[in-house]
């Protein structure tokens, strides 16, 4: 579904990604795990094309999109929620879904867009009980979910996700990940999970990579990951001998 | 059958790009943690995370057994060995052997790779597997006896020797598939035939050879009078043990586990990368090894990689049998020998001149090694029990530090045939 060869990414002279080469099929939820500044959400813009990688290759659906502009390849199926979610605070929750179909909006489109709007609010009904409020009335975890709902609106074959789990309680993060596993089993949607919180989101992954100041330093089935004493002194806040 | 068909029928593409992935967190993680390829990299000026495509292994610095054996026990272990739950170990050149560690995802995946070659050798949950190989700090032993256990066959880890108690137990336990060297299985129809039992009045449907160099004939051989299929596989304890390669029912050369191992053949003497489908030695980067990661290990195996699709739909590059060493080394019966650790241990024996000569033989299909020593005139006319009492103790330091049986015999000195002056070491009379 997308690879990554050989990525390298600079913010002005600091080697923020070095060399990364990764991939995720189709059906996958990959999770991507790593300290803070270890490059995770770099990565992620560079996949949706908000930053250019200097070198490398960047493959979707087996073409290469590195050069690509946003837009297009959100068109071309891939969704981004990004960091701290970003809804528009002042714009209703239902203008912010709607705001996610932008990209293909069309008077024949809009019969289809209605169908989705009515599917996301089936999976977040908090969602539709609160349709007319401003988004920035919401609770983190609501927001969450409306970032997540705004991204499925683009009709994504694969969703980046950049920290879902960002300043939520731990019962509003086991749902947002219960929200995860069902898009990709009842979709059959693939995603990217960048996550600091990196138990959960290999509790819930196929696979995993460890990033570690900008390389990979590790990757696997997220199971093993799970188990590997270095992942756990890192990353899980276990001390090995306990 | 297919144990991982994910892995073991995957397209060349998708292939490298795992085998990408793998060699750069596998370079980067032993920069950083293993203090002998850091220094090695510096040294050589080699950025390890300058690495864009397979190709560019080729700059990476050899690692050789000297490497191991001056590191030795731990010093390229690349986790604490608090995550090391298993060690063992192989022989080394000069008496030293060489240890290998696994953390527990190491023995997950050793398992699942020794279960593929087993599945691809007809072996399936159904089956009694006999483990004839030595179980210890040999690798063959416990390697095979995870796989086999990971597919669910059932397993009888009978180990070496005693062979009496093997066929009674093939008989009794009803093995379905046998799992040893090649020359003990031929061995054990030996005892079969003086034992007056049938091989077609057993339910052995399958053999699993390797850890010696065994030709087509041999495998004929085995197969006609154990009437079994026998294939072939190949494993070295440095990198891992059993595991790394095995031949399916084809058996027109063994399917690399290319995922695992990223295979090179070069040129023994100029090192220069041999093209594809040319013999040389071969060389393995390990690529999901956590405690014992090698980069561009010389293996000192002689083979050559074929890359032709095989009718088993395993997409895997194969590798020929192997044809033979680079170096001196000598495998007698099943265990790695170099002539300079036989030498060094005659050296400590009082009275024993540094002139020898190592003749190895097939007797009834095992290995016969023979140490011929040149002592002193007097000990032959004077001192006959002092002979004796020589060749008992070279005998017993010879078994207990290589683990091989010789017999030792004293002749003359001088009377050992040299060539330009220099003793002919090695009389290898085997044939493959």
């Amino acid at each position: 579904m997308i690879t990554l060869k050989n990525i390298d990414i600079f913010y002005g002279r600091i080697h923020a990604v070095k060399r990364v080469s990764l991939h995720v099929d189709p059906g996958e939820i990959v999770a991507l795990i790593g300290g803070n500044g270890a490059g995770k959400t770099t990565l992620l813009c560079a996949i949706s094309g908000l930053i250019r990688p200097a070198r490398g290759e960047i493959l979707h659906k087996g073409e290469s999109i590195a050069r690509r502009s946003p837009d297009k390849i959100v068109r071309s199926g891939l969704s981004h929620v990004p960091e701290g979610r970003l809804v528009f605070k002042p714009l209703s929750v239902e203008d912010n879904l709607l705001l996610g179909a932008y990209g293909r909006f069309s008077l024949k489109a809009r019969r289809q867009i209605k169908n989705d709007l009515a599917e996301v609010y089936a999976m977040f009904p908090v969602l539709k009980q609160r349709r007319g409020q401003c988004a920035g009335t919401l609770s983190g975890g609501e927001q969450q979910m409306l970032a997540i709902g705004r991204a499925l609106m683009a009709r994504p074959g694969i969703l980046l996700l950049d920290e879902p789990s960002m300043g939520l309680a731990p019962n509003i993060t086991r749902e947002i990940f219960r929200h995860i596993v069902m898009l990709r089993d009842r979709f059959g949607l693939t995603v990217l999970l960048v996550e600091q919180n990196a138990k959960s989101a290999l509790r819930v992954a196929d696979r995993g990579y460890v990033l570690e100041t900008g390389r990979i330093i590790l990757q696997g089935p997220a199971d093993e990951l799970l188990a590997n004493k270095d992942v756990q002194r890192a990353y899980l806040g276990r001390d090995v001998d306990l | 059958m297919y144990w991982q068909p994910e892995y073991e029928c995957i397209g060349r593409q998708r292939l490298e790009q795992i085998q990408l992935e793998r060699l750069q967190s596998t370079l980067n993680r032993v920069s950083r943690n293993v203090p002998f390829y850091r220094k090695k990299f510096e040294d050589l000026d080699i950025d390890p995370y300058d690495l864009g495509c397979l190709e560019d292994v080729r700059r990476l610095p050899f690692t050789t057994k000297d490497d191991l054996r001056d590191n030795y026990p731990y010093g390229l272990f690349a986790v604490p060995l608090r995550e090391v739950v298993r060690l063992q170990a192989t022989s080394g050149t000069t008496g030293k052997p060489i240890v290998v560690g696994y953390t527990r995802s190491d023995i997950n995946k050793w398992s699942d790779l020794v279960a593929r070659v087993l599945v691809a050798g007809g072996v399936t949950k159904d089956d009694v597997v006999q483990i004839a190989h030595n179980y210890g700090l040999f690798t063959g032993g416990f390697g095979f006896h995870y796989g086999a256990e990971r597919i669910g066959a059932s397993v009888i880890p009978s180990s070496g020797g005693n062979p009496r108690r093997q066929v009674t137990i093939m008989q009794d336990y009803k093995t379905t598939a046998l799992v040893s060297t090649p020359s003990y299985a031929l061995y054990l129809a030996d005892v079969m035939d003086e034992m007056g039992v049938s091989p077609n009045a057993l339910n052995l449907k399958y053999g699993l050879f390797g850890g010696e160099t065994w030709s087509e004939a041999m495998r004929q051989e085995i197969q006609q009078r154990l009437n079994i299929m026998a294939t072939d596989d190949y494993g070295i304890s440095e990198v891992m043990g059993p595991g790394i390669s095995g031949e399916c029912a084809q058996r027109r050369g063994l399917h690399v586990n290319e995922d695992h191992f990223l295979v090179e053949i070069v040129d023994p003497e100029t090192l220069a990368p041999r093209p594809l489908g040319e013999p040389g030695e071969m060389v393995i980067t390990t690529l999901a090894k956590e405690a014992f990661p090698l980069i561009r290990y010389r293996t000192g195996d002689l083979t050559r990689l074929i890359d032709e699709p095989c009718a088993c739909g395993r997409t895997s590059r194969r590798m020929d049998r192997v044809l033979g060493r680079s170096d001196d080394m000598l495998i007698i019966q099943g265990i790695n020998v170099f002539p300079s650790q036989i030498e060094a241990l005659l050296l400590d024996v009082e009275g024993v001149e540094p002139h020898y000569q190592i003749v190895v033989e097939r007797e009834a299909a095992l290995d016969k090694a023979t140490v011929l020593v040149e002592a002193p005139q007097a000990l032959f006319t004077d001192r006959i029990r002092e002979a004796q009492q020589t060749i008992q103790a070279l005998k017993k330091k010879l078994d207990t530090e290589l683990g091989i049986s010789f017999e030792v015999k004293l002749v003359e000195g001088k009377s050992l045939e040299r060539s330009q002056g220099k003793a002919v070491r090695v009389v290898d009379k085997r044939t493959f």
